[in-house]
């Protein structure tokens, strides 16, 4: 069963007079029920409109979206009852301590903290210590474990998470994660969206977008698949000469910096590893290194913008 | 319900601990009624005067005597010249000169005619007349005294009573103004940045996304700040009998559950600001600039609303103060019931079921 749908999404913001920005532009994908699904794309490619007209936040001005089954215009009321939503900035009650924050949003949602305790008792248990502290008090990885522990509190089927390890360090990101698997064994649907490429491999199945526009949807594997031509990983004492002589040989297709090494692509896949060690040769680089690589989700994403940017 | 209480709770958290709030919406109604109950008053009292006495006689000693002495008046100095008299008013240290010519006493003994010329700074046309007026009063009250053994046929003595307000105290009619302007401006800003300050924290956000409906939103963002009215109105009702001695004649209780229904009425404008304003800071700056003047001038307490021009006259009826304003005369002044105000009440009734269902229809459901 589906658990959210959304085809053909378009929405704008008014700029100016008569003139409007396209956030997002025809989108269209589903979630199965009790996945975990990534939304990937740098900032600004539209991710938080997505959420936001999900979770019926805003009103799109085109397309047509389900949560649960339910229409996201008509059935608002019966969808805001049933998601949980934790929005990009931390908006809790900096001045109410974490219990209060805690107790509050359970209320409003017509339970309380002890009926649902098992859900977030892994979460909550980790800042319960604190739990007189004010909220707005508390380190970055505690609040987004209190955020989420808030938005699971009324045991939501769909959970939206806008950016929820942004700003957040690797240690807390690992645990963050961790803790989405664990949800996820309880039938939780959860939406996430993220600018980390590295986060897109712990997703069931991503959607890469950029500027408003879906790149690809499917899983990491998957993506990772559809890249076909073989990719070269190549360094040396002087990254940015090497990169000029790569470029300005006509086979190349791309060659962009990667970590400590420069990730090259060939148009034809023939002799490759000879053209770059030939390059280097001409070139005179010192410490020479040329050694193939698997393609990772943010190759990809570098490969399909090139490639939706040149179609259209 | 359970939803309604928490969300209560939550609000009197946010006003309880942010405690330099709370003191300040405690302490300026509180300031403010000392300053405007001191300072916006047009009572004449201890006006400074000259007398140019030119016929030193006992009379003229006399008269003088009984002007200097009364409490509108406080004499500056004797001057014995025109000139003086006019340099004085040129140097705006005095208000009222008086002038006695020379043989005061013999042409009042004997031609029973004499004449005292009263010379009035009227660059401020109220203060002169009631000034002239307070002093023609002096002398006819000694005009009198001297009478008090000679039959005069056909004399008309008007017996005057000041009916409420014996001593034409100007406090009296300036409490239940100050009050209106007080309870409108305070009220109407606390809740003004009630709804747009979670807005602008993103707060909001989270609470759309929930089974809330708005009319429990509204509603139980008014109730903490009802409360915080409530001591308001306390403060205020006791510094106006202790402070500023205006004692309350009516019913007590009914001046207090009419204040409490005028609070609402304010605490809900407020919230109707809240709802369409952007930022904290234009929604302030709305209830403060935009509610402030309407007050001041269509209250009735500074400008008597018979005197204004038709449209002005029609456009005060939509300011809420005006009606508090006639309610708190009419109960603490002249002591009448609600037998007397159930109109008024019933327009403040109106008004402020008209601003909250505003308020929640309005309420925006969604972020844009």
């Amino acid at each position: 069963m589906q658990s959210v749908t959304v085809s053909h999404l378009i929405k704008n913001y008014p700029a100016g007079k008569k003139s409007v920005v396209e956030a997002v532009r025809d989108v269209s994908f589903s979630v199965d029920k009790g996945e975990i699904f990534g939304i990937i794309g740098p900032d600004g490619a539209g991710k938080t409109s997505i959420f936001r007209v999900l979770t019926t936040l805003l009103l799109a001005e085109g397309g047509k979206c389900t949560v649960d089954g339910l229409d996201v215009v008509k059935d608002y009321k019966e969808i805001r009852k049933r998601i949980g939503y934790m929005p990009g900035k931390f908006s809790l009650y900096q001045d109410l301590s974490v219990q209060e924050n805690l107790e509050f949003f359970a209320t409003i949602f017509n339970t309380t903290i002890e009926k649902n305790y098992d859900l977030i008792k892994d979460i909550y248990a980790q800042i319960e210590p604190f739990k007189e502290r004010k909220a707005g008090q508390l380190s970055g990885g505690m609040k987004q474990k209190l955020a989420l522990s808030c938005a699971l509190i009324h045991k939501p089927t769909v959970l939206f998470l806008d950016e929820p390890t942004t700003g957040v360090d690797a240690v807390s990101r690992k645990e963050f994660w961790e803790m989405l698997h664990r949800l996820k064994t309880q039938g939780i649907t959860i939406l996430v969206s993220t600018p980390y490429m590295d986060e897109a491999g712990l997703c069931d199945r991503i959607a890469l977008i950029q500027k408003g526009k879906i790149l690809s949807v499917n899983t990491p594997k998957g993506i990772t698949k559809e890249f076909k031509k073989p990719m070269w990983a190549v360094r040396s004492a002087e990254m940015f000469r090497l990169m000029n002589s790569i470029l300005a040989d006509p086979a190349v297709e791309s060659c962009y910096p990667f970590g400590q090494y420069h990730h090259v692509v060939f148009h034809n896949a023939e002799n490759e590893i000879q053209k770059l060690e030939q390059i280097i040769r001409e070139g005179n680089f010192q410490n020479g290194e040329i050694k193939p690589v698997e393609p990772g989700i943010e190759d990809c994403f570098m490969a399909l913008m090139k490639e939706q940017g040149t179609h259209g | 319900m359970g939803q309604f209480i928490i969300f209560i709770k939550k609000e009197l958290l946010h006003i309880w601990r942010d405690r330099r709030t709370l003191f300040i919406l405690i302490w300026m109604p509180i300031v403010q009624i000392l300053l405007y109950g001191f300072a916006l008053t047009n009572e004449v009292k201890n006006s400074k005067i000259v007398i140019f006495d030119q016929a030193r006689d006992e009379a003229s000693r006399a008269l003088s005597q009984q002007i200097s002495s009364s409490r509108y008046f406080s004499l500056l100095k004797n001057v014995y010249s025109y000139e003086d008299v006019e340099a004085t008013f040129k140097q705006g240290k005095i208000r009222l000169a008086v002038i006695f010519p020379r043989n005061f006493r013999e042409e009042l003994m004997h031609t029973n005619h004499a004449q005292v010329q009263l010379i009035a700074d009227a660059s401020d046309p109220n203060t002169a007349n009631m000034l002239t007026n307070y002093a023609s009063s002096i002398i006819n009250d000694y005009q009198q005294s001297l009478n008090q053994n000679q039959a005069i046929p056909y004399t008309i003595r008007p017996q005057m009573r000041m009916l409420y307000n014996p001593e034409l105290k100007g406090a009296y009619s300036f409490v239940p103004g100050v009050m209106a302007l007080v309870f409108m401006l305070v009220c109407a800003m606390m809740t003004s940045i009630a709804i747009v300050k979670e807005k602008e924290l993103g707060t909001m956000e989270v609470i759309l996304v929930s089974p809330l409906k708005p009319f429990r939103i509204i509603i139980a963002k008014t109730i903490p700040y009802l409360l915080v009215s409530m001591i308001n109105i306390a403060c205020i009702l006791l510094m106006s009998v202790y402070i500023l001695d205006v004692p309350i004649v009516g019913n007590l209780a009914l001046l207090i559950g009419e204040s409490i229904l005028f609070t609402i009425t304010a605490l809900s404008i407020g919230i109707l600001i809240s709802n369409f304003a952007k930022t904290q800071q234009t929604a302030m700056f709305t209830s403060m600039m935009g509610l402030f003047l309407p007050t001041l001038l269509f209250s009735g307490f500074l400008f008597p609303i018979e005197n204004m021009p038709i449209p002005l006259q029609i456009i005060s009826n939509i300011v809420p103060s005006k009606w508090y304003y006639i309610i708190v005369k009419s109960i603490m002044i002249k002591g009448l019931g609600l037998g007397s105000v159930w109109k008024e009440t019933l327009i403040l009734v109106g008004m402020t079921t008209f601003f909250l269902g505003v308020s929640i229809r309005k309420f925006k459901i969604r972020l844009a």
